[in-house]
């Protein structure tokens, strides 16, 4: 129902502190975004420069064709739900729902009207006449949903909205998200989190930030499978993508690299002569890794094992080659390994290459 | 003795008694009367656990015994005798002094003062408390609108003495009248509203109080809230009634209820101004026209003060907790 187009938008706290910058970003109709980074590389920031509660210090910004930089919130038609529900203490759970719409003025009857049908979408019938303090924390998330559903925005903006719940809870209402944007399906929404699982599982298109700006835009598989850059890479997925310096000993349709820690890398991404002897990172996922009887990508002695159940982490001692310890995973129970030495390798196929840091896939 | 050599040794008496009390009486009880030994050291150290309480409240009960429970129970008493305290007059006290339309002037006045000064205290404290909170300046206002509070009541009443007075070269408000060529007036003599521009000094001095507090609650209150109203297209207006105000209304009505018994209290700004005069009594000051005359009827007004006074203070007692 509504596209936004972020051109250039930047922000600058106080004349000195610049926190964005650079941003370009347009978002589809219907579109499920949602914005990951490190913690405190500017997502709340974004979103409430989108949500109009912080100005917009550089760039413009349209939704749905209409440049809102200097409209209100009240009337960019968007709803936002806060990490802390930020729920009106005072007013029973449907006085908190009917709120926008009294503003508004609306009709007694279509705001009860409003009012119900939200509740039932998110049952919370029962607890209408109640305060908020005589809520779960679930139920309270829920009636700050059903607060932005009342309002019938154009676009839904949630600041990590499920980070205070207990983990049974944010899977569930994980879940109810998901439905809800089923329900709702050209309602554009915009969300922020900290937790890898809700950003690859709601997600149609996740936004990386980093050092100011936009690192990567793709959907949650794109940016798994083909990384822009090392810091991409490193960011989805967990455990994270192990890297390995190396030199490129063959190019052409298939890279051979060999690792600096004495194995050797056969990777899909295809190189040109130029590019023979140039020092690059291997990125392995964790994953990815199977044991190997010879020929391996990586060599190295267990520190230390977690059986998972379904998977099982192996970590290796420290090596002096690569940044951080190399970890593999391993479907399954593997016992006693621990001491060993074990050869892992990997399909060429999962093989990253990374040459300053970015990916050569994106040459 | 030198004064100083004996204050010194008040203090080493008073503070080195203090600690003693606490030391000895507690010692008292783990060794000599629940020693924590042999077979009983479960159930002894229950006990002592049970009494130490006490022994530590015990110095303030006896105090507040001595100085609070006494004396009104003494005043009730003393509000049953006549003006030489030697005759009994059962209510005969509370049955003239409710006939005598000094009394009820006063009792008229009071309920002025109690509706309009926390009322208006109150408001103008939230007013400012708002309209400063996010102004740069607004810390400097605050503290001048604070200061009032540091005068005393007769202090304060000098000041506004002056601001009243009849020569134009001396009242600000007869040389504004001056100015404008009206005769000079004496606002203390004005029948009824005379009242109000005495109670206007308390409310100059209590707005600092009001103020303080509720801006302190202003801060607290979520700021997530407040964004999530704007968010909702409430205006300014509606934000400060809607959100702000029902979030502090705790504190509100605390602020209002200790303003409330303050002004209950007050004697000294009406005996400044007027000495009651003008019809412009108040309880406490009608209390003090009696007082050392015939303090039979002192203290029965004294304790129709009390009646007043305690139904206001369980409600501010009650808030209070509640608000934590
Ligand atoms: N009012 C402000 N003045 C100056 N700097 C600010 C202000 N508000 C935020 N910042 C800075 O802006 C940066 C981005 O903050 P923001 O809250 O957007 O981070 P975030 O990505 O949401 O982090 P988190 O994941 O921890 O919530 C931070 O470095 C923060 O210190
Ligand atoms: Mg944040």
């Amino acid at each position: 129902m509504a596209d936004l187009k972020l051109t250039d938008v930047g922000k600058t706290y106080g004349g000195t502190v610049e926190v964005l910058k650079h941003i370009d970003l347009d978002i589809e109709a219907g579109e499920l975004i949602v914005f990951v980074g490190p913690s405190g590389c500017g997502k709340s920031t974004l979103l409430r420069m989108i949500a109009g509660l912080e100005k917009i210090t550089a760039g413009t910004l349209d939704i749905a064709g209409q440049r809102v930089n200097d409209v209100p919130p009240a009337q960019r038609g968007i709803a936002m739900v806060f990490q802390s529900y930020a729920l009106y203490p005072h007013m029973t759970v449907r006085d908190n729902m009917s709120f926008a719409l009294q503003i508004a003025k609306k009709s007694k009857a279509e705001i009860t009207e409003a009012v119900e049908r939200a509740a039932r979408m998110l049952q919370l019938t029962p607890y209408l006449d109640r305060l908020p303090k005589a809520l779960s924390g679930g139920q309270r998330q829920r009636v700050a949903i059903g607060r932005a559903i009342v309002r019938d925005p154009k676009v839904f903006l949630f600041d990590e909205p499920l980070s205070n719940l207990d983990a049974a809870l944010r899977v569930a209402t994980r879940i109810e998200i998901a439905q809800l944007k089923e329900q709702m399906p050209d309602r554009t929404m915009i969300y922020v989190t900290h937790d890898q699982v809700e950003a690859m599982t709601l997600a149609t298109r996740i936004v990386v930030l980093a050092n100011k700006g936009i690192a990567q835009v793709g959907s949650p598989l794109e940016l798994y499978e083909r990384p822009k850059s090392e810091f991409v890479a490193q960011f989805i997925g967990s455990p994270a993508m192990n890297l390995l310096p190396g030199e490129i000993t063959g190019t052409g349709m298939r890279t051979t690299v060999r690792l600096a820690g004495g194995g050797t890398a056969v990777s899909d991404v295809s190189t040109s002569d130029a590019d023979m002897g140039m020092q690059v990172n291997v990125g392995v996922r964790p994953e990815d890794c199977t044991i190997a009887r010879q020929a391996a990508v990586y060599s190295g002695k267990v520190a230390l094992t977690e059986a998972l159940g379904e998977v099982t982490l192996l970590h290796f001692d420290p090596d002096e080659h690569a940044q951080e310890p190399v970890i593999a995973k391993l479907p399954g129970i593997h016992k006693g390994l621990r001491g060993e030495t074990v050869k892992l390798s990997v399909d060429p196929a999962k093989v990253h290459l990374f040459a300053q840091g970015t990916s050569l896939l994106y040459r | 003795m030198s004064p100083i050599l004996q204050g010194v040794l008040t203090i080493i008496i008073g503070v080195g008694g203090c600690l003693a009390y606490f030391y000895g009486s507690n010692l008292v009880l783990d060794r000599v009367v629940f020693p924590a030994r042999n077979d009983d050291q479960g159930r002894n150290i229950r006990r002592a656990t049970m009494v130490r309480p006490w022994l530590f409240l015990l110095p303030a009960i006896l105090a507040l015994g001595l100085y609070l429970v006494y004396p009104v129970v003494g005043s009730f008493i003393r509000s049953l005798y006549d003006r030489s305290g030697s005759n009994f007059v059962g209510l005969g006290n509370y049955l003239e002094m409710f006939q005598e339309s000094g009394f009820r002037v006063a009792v008229f006045n009071n309920f002025l003062w109690i509706l309009f000064v926390p009322a208006a205290s109150t408001f103008f404290g939230l007013l400012v408390a708002q309209l400063t909170d996010r102004l740069s300046w607004g810390a400097i206002a605050k503290s001048l609108i604070f200061m009032p509070m540091a005068i005393s009541f007769v202090g304060a009443s000098l000041i506004w003495k002056f601001v009243y007075a009849g020569d134009p070269a001396i009242g600000i408000i007869n040389a504004i009248g001056a100015y404008f060529g009206a005769a000079p007036v004496d606002p203390l003599q004005i029948p009824f509203w005379n009242n109000f521009f005495i109670m206007i000094i308390m409310v100059w001095m209590q707005t600092g109080f009001a103020m303080v507090i509720l801006s302190a609650a202003l801060r607290g209150i979520p700021e997530e809230t407040i964004e999530a109203a704007i968010i909702d297209g409430a205006n300014p207006f509606q934000l400060f009634f809607k959100i702000k105000v029902p979030q502090i209304a705790g504190t509100i009505a605390v602020v209002w209820t200790t303003i409330t018994f303050l002004t209950l209290k007050v004697f000294d700004i009406v005996y400044t101004m007027t000495g009651g005069n003008f019809d412009t009594d108040i309880l406490p000051s009608y209390m003090m026209d009696y007082m050392f005359r015939d303090d039979g009827r002192a203290t029965a007004v004294a304790f129709v003060i009390m009646v007043i006074v305690t139904p206001v203070m369980i409600y501010n007692i009650r808030q209070a907790r509640k608000d934590v």
